[in-house]
């Protein structure tokens, strides 16, 4: 089976700042794909470029088997594309853009009809139809974006950052929606995301990190990368903690913010061990799985949302 | 169907079909392009009529002034439709065209055949109120009229288009209308006429708008009336056909070239 995706030492510069620096990568078809990474690491670029808007500045991408450069009107016959500000048009109502939009990529007549229909109900958009896009909430929005992306039966379907401005709810319902999308088309999804939940179910999350692709793999098989478990420890000295617990144990370990974050042996009892160890001096211990922020932090050396929980 | 090629017949009519529909649901636009020209052409018309003497006047300022008012509602309608160009580029609505199997020259063409319907039928509008002006209309009027508003109109909004693409906020684009085309009007002959011997003949020789607005002058005097320097309406039109392909693929060409977010 052909790759859908495939970018080979995919580069793009501006100015003299890389934005991107030779990022290869194979997305198969039909999978869900998650290109993760904090503000300013490419992933926007990325998705830039396989949408057709941007040319890289060295390196190839190809969607479907055609080049995004070379052969970029027949990647457009093959994606479809969800923005993170929607493509509509706020004057129209939601049928004329999804009307508008199948015009674009050549439906129209009964078949356009057919098909605008059965968007608006997979998106449970069919009581909004004669609606202002203007007038609705950013989560229908969303939808009615997805809805138009639908309408040509797109092969890929490329998102950015497609969670933004959702409530929890709204989110949980776009996932579904892919999901469920997914299932029935055999479309390949590739979504850029910052937040952790969304690459957490996908198929593959690749990890970009200014500009450069640092791992690509499954959720499980990036945790199991780690080897290790996680300790939180907590108490209202940490710097005395952390010296407490590189003396007795030398595990690797970082102070964030009241907390005290150590690399433990999976599987050890260290709860027990760092509990007995630190006595009276920690508040509380808690050891779990890495998550995918664990191992973010593991493969960059930075948090992956510092900024935005401080 | 092609896999290899853009489309192009059906997204133009698409996009030509949603500038038609923005234009109805924006009730100021329409008032906006018309009633400032109107206005114009009452308080300066009657205000500077009794300054202007001579035989290119002749018939009084209302008169002289008429055909120039029309090619101003004519600039309004067709340069403002294209602001629509830095809006959807701010709402997001350009990137979801620009990401579809469309052919390039049918963004362009789409917007620009958008701009001179709304140009011309505006303009139109404004032209049935000529016999009061002294201006009488016939079928031959008529004929001439509308091809000089339609190719005037279509020129005119892609010359919009090619100002209107590159930038990201429509306050640059007033500042285009008011230091670039304002003066181009006033120096087309559409205000006054243009004078042998005097830099104001190269000005309107020089000035594209300058064969908009000799067109639709003659399109109502016809070639016989004795117009000074203003030419033919073969000559007119010719150059204004000449004036529409050359802004059209400036504007094809800065589509191709991607706009001000992929630099």
């Amino acid at each position: 089976m052909s790759a859908a995706v495939e970018t080979n030492d995919l580069s793009r510069n501006f100015g003299p700042r890389a934005a991107l620096s030779g990022v290869t990568l194979s997305i198969r078809a039909g999978e869900m794909f998650a290109l993760l990474g904090p503000n300013g690491s490419g992933k926007t670029t990325l998705f830039r470029i396989l949408s057709t808007l941007l040319a890289p500045s060295a390196g190839t991408a190809r969607v479907g088997g055609c080049d995004v450069v070379g052969e970029a009107m027949a990647v457009r016959h093959q994606i479809g594309v969800v923005f993170q500000s929607p493509a509509l048009d706020p004057q129209l109502t939601v049928e004329e853009n999804l009307r508008c939009a199948g015009n674009l990529y050549g439906l129209r007549g009964a078949d356009l009809a057919a098909r605008g229909r059965t968007a608006a109900e997979a998106l449970g958009l069919s009581d909004r139809l004669a609606d202002r896009v203007q007038s609705l909430s950013g989560g229908l929005q969303r939808r009615v974006e997805i809805a138009k992306c639908l309408l040509p039966r797109p092969r890929v379907l490329l998102l950015d950052e497609p969670s933004t401005g959702l409530d929890p709810a709204a989110r949980e319902g776009l996932r579904a929606t892919l999901e469920r999308v997914r299932r029935e088309s055999g479309v390949t999804v590739v979504m850029t995301t910052h937040l952790l939940e969304e690459a957490e179910r996908c198929d593959r999350v690749a990890i970009l990190h200014r500009g450069r692709l640092v791992a690509c793999e499954t959720p499980a098989e990036l945790r199991g990368r780690l080897g290790t478990d996680v300790a939180v420890v907590s108490g209202p000295e940490p710097e005395s903690l952390a010296a407490r617990v590189r003396e007795m144990f030398g595990w690797p370990l970082s102070i964030r913010g009241e907390h005290l974050r150590v690399e433990v042996p999976a599987g050890g009892d260290a709860a027990g061990r760092l509990v007995s160890a630190l006595g009276a001096a920690a508040d509380t211990v808690t050891v779990g799985r890495p998550t995918l922020e664990d191992v973010f932090l593991d493969l960059t050396g930075e948090p992956l949302r510092g900024e935005e929980e401080a | 169907m092609s896999r290899k090629h853009g489309l192009f017949f059906r997204p133009t009519l698409a996009l030509w079909q949603r500038e038609m529909t923005r234009f109805v649901r924006q009730r100021n636009r329409i008032i906006g392009a018309l009633a400032t020209p109107l206005i114009f052409w009452v308080l300066i018309g009657s205000g500077l009529g009794e300054s202007f003497r001579g035989a290119e006047v002749e018939g009084g300022f209302m008169r002289y002034f008429f055909p120039g008012t029309v090619v101003l509602i004519l600039l309004f309608t067709a340069i403002f439709s294209t602001v629509s160009v830095i809006e959807d580029r701010r709402d997001g609505f350009l990137q979801g065209v620009l990401v579809a199997p469309v052919s390039r020259a049918s963004i362009v063409f789409g917007k620009c055949l958008g701009g001179m319907t709304l140009a011309a039928a505006q303009a139109a509008l404004f032209c049935l109120a000529a016999p009061w002006a002294g201006l009488p209309i016939d079928g031959a009027v008529v004929m001439r009229l509308l091809a000089a508003l339609l190719l005037g109109g279509f020129a005119l909004t892609a010359l919009g288009f090619v100002i209107a693409w590159p930038l990201e906020s429509t306050q640059g684009f007033h500042v285009m209308m008011n230091l670039v085309l304002i003066p181009l009007w006033l120096l087309s002959g559409a205000f006054f006429p243009a004078r042998a011997g005097t830099w104001t003949e190269w000005a309107a020789a020089l000035n594209p708008l300058a064969y908009v607005t000799a067109g639709v002058r003659r399109a109502f005097y016809g070639d016989d009336a004795d117009l000074g320097l203003v030419p033919s309406f073969g000559l007119a039109m010719t150059v204004t056909l000449v004036f529409a392909a050359v802004t059209f693929l400036l504007a094809l060409r800065a589509v191709r070239r991607g706009g001000p977010e992929s630099r």
